[in-house]
Order: C-alpha cells, then sequence, then structure tokens
C-alpha cells in the first residue's frame, strides 16, 4: 500500500467530497434539515485538564453523517480517550473553544444522562465494576431511565426481559453473566462484550468505542465486532476509537481520522489504517511536524 | 470514693424509676431472684460512663438518665415491614404486651412455646428459670454491659420461648411507640434444644426510649435466625443487647436494619461454644442528622471457644449531614479454639464531609492455627461508578441511590431467607429513594 500523499491537518476539512466529511458552517442547532445535517460535529474543540489547566485537545474538527462508521486512530496521550470521556460529559474536563453538536443540539451543557438519553452511548476502556448492582437491575434502570428522559413509557418486566434476553444470546452472554453485579469478575473479553450488550439494548444512534479492543483476544475481538456490525444501520453512527488497526480488519470503517497531540492530523479512507499498521504512527507525525 | 458518688447516684436515680413499673407486679420467686442477682451486678458495674473504653465514642447520657428525653412517634403511610410474610404476631406497645393486637402466642404450633415474662414470672417454677439473666451474666466478662444488668434488673416484660423442633413460621415481636415519653425495657430469652429451628423477627422502635435483651441459648445442632428492623422515629433512643451461646454444629445469624433514630446502640456477645457452630452477625444503618442527630453504634464481641467455628460480622453505614457511626468489633480466640474462621468487616459510606464513622476493630488471638480477617473502610461515592451508570442514562441521585443500596447490600445478603431479604432491600430501596 503506498502511503497517501502528504497532507496536513489543515486540509482535513476539504480533502474528501463525498459527504461524508462535513464542510459546511452552519451553527449548530439551526439547521431544520434534518437530512443533510450531520448526527455529530465537532468544531475546533479545545479540551483542558480542570485541575493541571493542561491542554489536551487542542482544536479538534470532526465531522460524522449518519449511518456512518468513522475509527480515530492515535499515539497514546494523542488525546483520543479524553475525546471520548468529553463526547460523554465525563467531569474533570474543561471545554474551553468549541463545539459539539449531536443532531444540531449543543451537548456540552447537557448531563451524561441526557446526552445518553439523546442516544450517545460511550463503550468504555476500563468498564467500570459495580458490587451489589446485578446486570440486569443495571440494564433495565438504564433503559428505563432513558426511556422516562424522553418521555416513552417504560417497558414492563417481561418485555425487558425478552430484549434482553434476544440481545444476550447473540453475544454468547449466558444468564448467569446477566445475574452477577455488574462487570465483577468479568474477564477482559466478558467485560467487553456487556458494553455491546448494554449498547445493545439501549440502542443508541451514537456509538463511541474507546479501544473496545484493548485486552482482547483475536476470538473475543471477532465476537465484540460481529456484535458491533450487527448493530450497524443507516440510523446509527459509529466512532471507533483504537490504537491498532486489528479491530478495523473486523470493523470496517467508512473514514478513518489519525489523531496526534489533540488534534485530528489525517483523515483519509480504510486505507490509511493500514498506512498505520505498516508504518506506524512516527511517520505521519514527522509529516505534520 | 468521693469520686463514686455522682455516678452511684445516677445508678440509684436509674434503678428508682425503673422500679416504678415493677412496683405494683407479682413476681415469682424466679424472676424476683434473678432481677436481685441483676441489680447486685449492675451496682458492682456502675453506670457506663463516658470514660469507660467501650464508651468512648458513645456518650451514655441518654440512655442513663433517669427519664427518657421526649421522642414522638414517627408518621408514616408505609405498610409496616415484614407485612408480607406469614409469621406469628407479638404486640408491645410502649412496653406493654398488647394480647389484643397479637397472635394467640398460647397456640403458637407444634415445637414452639411461647410465655410473656410476665405471666411466667408469676409462677414460682418455671423452665426458664435456669436460664433467664444467665447469659446476661456470663456476657458481662471481659466487657461491662451495664445497661444489659439493668435490663434485667428491671424489665417486666417480654417473651420466653422454648423451641423444641424445626419451626419455619417466624416469631414476630412487634414494637410500637405511641407515647412521646415512653421508657420500656423488655428481655426475651430463646431456648433452643436439640436439632430445633427458629427465625425472630424484630421491628418498630418501641418507646422514646427502649432497652432489649435477647438471649438466645441454641443446643447443639440448633439453627437460629434473627432479623430486625429498628423504628424510624427520628428521635427515638435504643440500646439492645443479643447474649448467644451455641452449642456444637449449630448455626446462628442476626441481621439489623437502622433507619433514622437519635441514639442507637447495638450490643451483641455471641459465644460459639461447641465445635463447628457458625455466628454470622450483620447491620446496615442509613442515618442522615439534618433534622434530628444521627448516631448509631454497633458494638459486637465473637468468642470463639471450640474448634471449627466460623464467625461472620458484616457491617455498613451510610452516612450524611453530621451523622455518627460506630463499629466496635472483636474477635477473641481462645485457646484451643483451632481451626477457627473469623471475619470482620465494617464499612461507613460517607455522603458529604459532615459526617464521622469511629470504628475500633479488635482481634485477640490465643490459638495457633486460625484464620481470622478484619477490615474497616471509610469512603466517598465512587465518582467512576457514578459516571458509569450516568452515562448510561440514569439520572445523577438516582445513580447514586443505586450505588448506596449495592454497598448496604452485603449486609442485606447475609439474611438466610430469600423472602425476608427482598422485604429489607423493598424498605431500603423506598427509603434510600425518598430520602427519610
Amino acid at each position: 500500500m503506498a502511503p497517501a500523499p502528504h497532507q496536513g491537518f489543515r486540509h482535513v476539512m476539504d480533502e474528501q467530497d463525498n459527504g461524508r466529511v462535513g464542510t459546511k458552517a452552519a451553527g449548530p442547532g439551526q439547521d431544520a434539515n434534518k437530512e443533510t445535517k450531520e448526527m455529530l460535529e465537532i468544531r475546533n474543540l479545545h479540551v483542558e485538564l480542570e485541575e493541571e489547566g493542561k491542554e489536551i485537545l487542542k482544536g479538534v474538527d470532526l465531522s460524522l453523517p449518519g449511518g456512518a462508521v468513522h475509527a480515530i486512530m492515535g499515539p497514546n496521550g494523542s488525546g483520543k480517550s479524553t475525546l471520548s470521556y468529553v463526547l460523554a460529559g465525563r467531569e474533570g474536563y474543561a471545554v474551553t473553544k468549541g463545539s459539539i453538536t449531536l443532531d444540531g443540539t449543543d451537548i456540552l451543557e447537557l448531563e451524561p444522562e441526557e446526552r445518553a438519553a439523546r442516544g450517545l452511548f460511550l463503550a468504555f476502556q476500563y468498564p467500570v465494576e459495580i458490587p451489589g448492582v446485578s446486570n440486569m437491575t443495571f440494564l433495565r434502570t438504564a433503559v428505563n431511565a432513558q426511556r422516562k428522559l424522553r418521555g416513552e413509557p417504560e417497558l414492563s418486566a417481561a418485555d425487558f426481559l425478552k430484549l434482553v434476553r434476544e440481545k444476550a444470546k447473540a453475544l454468547k452472554i449466558d444468564a448467569e453473566m446477566l445475574k452477577r453485579p455488574v462487570n465483577m469478575g468479568f474477564s477482559g473479553g466478558e467485560k467487553k462484550r456487556n458494553e455491546i450488550l448494554q449498547m445493545a439494548v439501549l440502542e443508541p444512534r451514537l456509538c463511541v468505542l474507546d479501544e473496545t479492543d484493548s485486552g482482547l483476544d483475536v476470538d473475543a475481538m471477532k465476537l465484540v465486532a460481529e456484535g458491533v456490525n450487527a448493530l450497524r444501520s443507516p440510523e446509527r453512527s459509529f466512532l471507533v476509537i483504537t490504537h491498532y488497526q486489528r479491530l478495523l480488519n473486523h470493523i470496517t470503517p467508512d473514514m478513518v481520522h489519525i489523531m496526534a497531540d489533540g488534534r485530528i492530523i489525517r483523515t483519509g479512507g480504510p486505507e490509511l489504517a493500514l498506512e498505520v499498521e505498516n508504518n506506524g504512527y512516527a511517520g505521519l507525525l514527522e509529516e505534520v511536524a | 470514693m468521693a469520686e463514686r458518688h455522682p455516678r452511684s447516684d445516677a445508678l440509684e436515680a436509674r434503678l428508682a424509676a425503673c422500679r416504678q413499673g415493677l412496683a405494683q407486679e407479682r413476681a415469682g420467686a424466679w424472676v424476683t431472684r434473678a432481677r436481685h442477682e441483676a441489680e447486685q451486678r449492675l451496682r458492682a458495674l456502675g453506670l457506663p460512663g463516658p470514660r469507660d473504653e467501650y464508651w468512648r465514642f458513645t456518650r451514655p447520657d441518654l440512655l442513663t438518665a433517669p427519664e427518657p428525653a421526649t421522642a414522638e412517634p414517627f408518621e408514616t403511610d408505609e405498610p409496616p415491614v415484614f407485612d408480607e410474610i406469614d409469621r406469628l404476631k407479638i404486640v408491645f406497645t410502649d412496653g406493654r404486651f398488647d394480647p389484643r393486637a397479637s397472635d394467640d402466642i398460647s397456640e403458637a404450633g407444634e415445637g414452639i412455646e411461647i410465655v410473656t415474662l410476665l405471666e411466667a414470672g408469676e409462677s414460682d417454677l418455671h423452665w426458664a428459670q435456669e436460664h433467664y439473666g444467665r447469659l446476661e451474666a456470663a456476657g458481662q466478662q471481659p466487657v461491662p454491659r451495664p445497661l444489659a444488668a439493668l435490663n434485667t434488673a428491671c424489665a417486666r416484660n417480654g417473651v420466653l420461648i422454648r423451641v423444641t423442633g424445626k419451626v419455619s413460621r417466624p416469631v414476630s415481636l412487634i414494637y410500637r411507640h405511641y407515647q412521646p415519653q415512653s421508657d420500656a425495657m423488655l428481655h426475651h430469652l430463646v431456648l433452643l434444644e436439640e436439632g430445633a429451628a427458629l427465625t425472630l423477627l424484630e421491628n418498630g422502635p418501641g418507646a422514646a426510649r427502649f432497652n432489649t435483651v435477647l438471649e438466645v441459648n441454641a443446643a447443639d445442632g440448633a439453627r437460629f435466625d434473627h432479623v430486625r428492623a429498628q423504628g424510624r422515629d427520628h428521635a427515638r433512643i435504643a440500646v439492645t443487647h443479643i447474649f448467644a451461646r451455641l452449642g456444637c454444629e449449630s448455626g446462628f445469624s442476626s441481621f439489623t436494619l437502622t433507619a433514622n433514630g437519635r441514639m442507637t446502640r447495638n450490643e451483641a456477645v455471641v459465644t460459639l461454644a461447641g465445635d463447628d457452630s457458625t455466628a454470622h452477625l450483620a447491620g446496615a444503618a442509613l442515618g442522615d442528622g439534618a433534622d434530628t442527630p444521627f448516631h448509631h453504634d454497633d458494638t459486637v464481641f465473637v468468642v470463639h471457644g471450640a474448634e471449627r467455628c466460623e464467625s461472620r460480622q458484616v457491617f455498613k453505614k451510610v452516612l450524611r449531614n453530621g451523622a455518627v457511626g460506630v463499629f466496635q468489633g472483636k474477635i477473641l480466640v481462645k485457646q484451643g479454639a483451632q481451626k477457627t474462621d473469623g471475619y470482620q468487616m465494617s464499612q461507613a459510606l460517607m455522603l458529604d464531609g459532615d459526617s464521622q464513622f469511629l470504628a475500633k476493630p479488635e482481634l485477640e488471638i490465643y490459638a495457633d492455627d486460625v484464620a481470622c480477617s478484619h477490615g474497616s473502610t471509610t469512603g466517598a461515592i465512587d465518582e467512576e461508578a457514578l459516571f458509569y451508570l450516568r452515562s448510561r442514562g440514569i439520572p445523577r441521585r438516582q445513580a447514586e441511590n443505586l450505588l448506596v443500596l449495592a454497598f448496604l447490600d452485603a449486609a442485606v445478603e447475609e439474611i438466610r431467607d430469600e423472602a425476608i431479604a427482598n422485604d429489607i432491600r423493598d424498605r431500603l430501596r423506598g427509603w434510600v429513594e425518598r430520602r427519610g
């Protein structure tokens, strides 16, 4: 695979003209025409760690249309996970500049639970263990809390059970795992499958997968990828954050963004991931520098 | 000796106040003797004072004052705990047995015999005379429990239960509180014969100030399970004592749920006297000091006196707005108590920076082949877990409640009966969600 021609991050916005990377300058939340609207728009996002005041994201621009799968790759410390946390609304980060809109709505002022109810889902790199809360209770509480926030009626116990069993079966998650406390004593693979189960049950519109491949062997990764692929649909978009290319063999992205030092430095097709795989990040970073 | 005067004056004043209720009762020889002996013990011990080792974290004044402080009954529309459980109900209102509100205790069923202390005490001879007050007396060593001796000396009523078979229907003691200045003492005795089994439930505040003693003597192969929900009156004051002695291969469990209460001291002294016996003690307390102070003290003493016994202590407290939690737990492994398996865990979840948790875990081991572990932690809500839950659409407050309930559940899990455990869980969920 020949390396892609030199492209500075400055060119990111205009290098693609296939409608997948947005270039329009319309302000957030003002576009009534949803058809042409990007699902996720990140504009010139600057983020600092609240306590240290250290800038982690230094002007991220990214557009993700409905139904698309975009990958974000980058070396350690490039800001990938920070971006995922800021999207989900984790505390401890200060957005100093820029905006994030989901379906035209500015989400930066929204609580994490409100973002979730609007269809944003973050699959954690390190899913949290919660002793004493059964996986089943957790899922039911989450489903019904989201429905409540959206003004929809709660699911009956029977309907919920049916839904979970069906989704769990596809991910080879047995009933025993559903009864256990959330992620407690789960293997790395089980934790990630549990993330995908939550995604399948909550049916988000935008799925952010933060290093979902980390700590997985090949078989576990395949299972997770199958779960993700089964959820791909024209109404649902994915932002797949990964350090390695291997996950992208199983979840084929429409676009690949390379992130370094808090910015997107390159954007291209799936072949960009292979370039990284073959040459590492060093070459790309040099080009930018 | 001059120094002793204030405390012995206080003791006489306390005793005089207690005796008022007893004067008009007819009491048989055995009960009179037991009371007299307890009074002797109490005089030797004196009332507890703030300098006593086991009263450093809990001021005894409210418990030792001659008159109780006022406590208004708690108004609630929620059904009483254990409402859905099929059980034999025995009701005490402000410390007085209420036969009309109770089931017929003379027809308690196969394998169980129940009589009130008041009734049994009228006869000069009774099966209980060999047992009543004995475990309390034995439990005064090595740590004095003067308020338990006070109880034996003064309690005018309670239930005496002899269990000869495996009883499946729980006996339920219901403690109602109406009088804002009631001062009640109840003394119960449960005697389990070889292979017998009983579940005892207790719920309700009992009185403005309530002092209880529960003596449990379990013969070989017997099983005793105890679940208690202490009343929710904000200003109520309670001191409770459990004294248990366990024979070979017998099993004992006790769980206490507490929410509200200006002052609660729950003492338990459990002696594993027979080989291969087990004792599990647990408590879940939920305290909010916003409107009324909340002070909750678990003082537990487990004695391993035989081989291959297992004991567990799991105590959890959730504290906010200046609430105070105390845990004093001890495992004493006597010489020769080999293969002992002792576990002790006390944890507090602090929902703000105002609350206090004072813990004194102790191990004292004189045998060389034992496994004993203990731990005590104090912490805030886990922010990682909170964010995880919120990221799934669960609002902050609801997510916090879920984590609070999960924290307490490790204690609730110690309840052996699933239906009773679920009843306690439902109750806790309601309280946590309403925060009050």
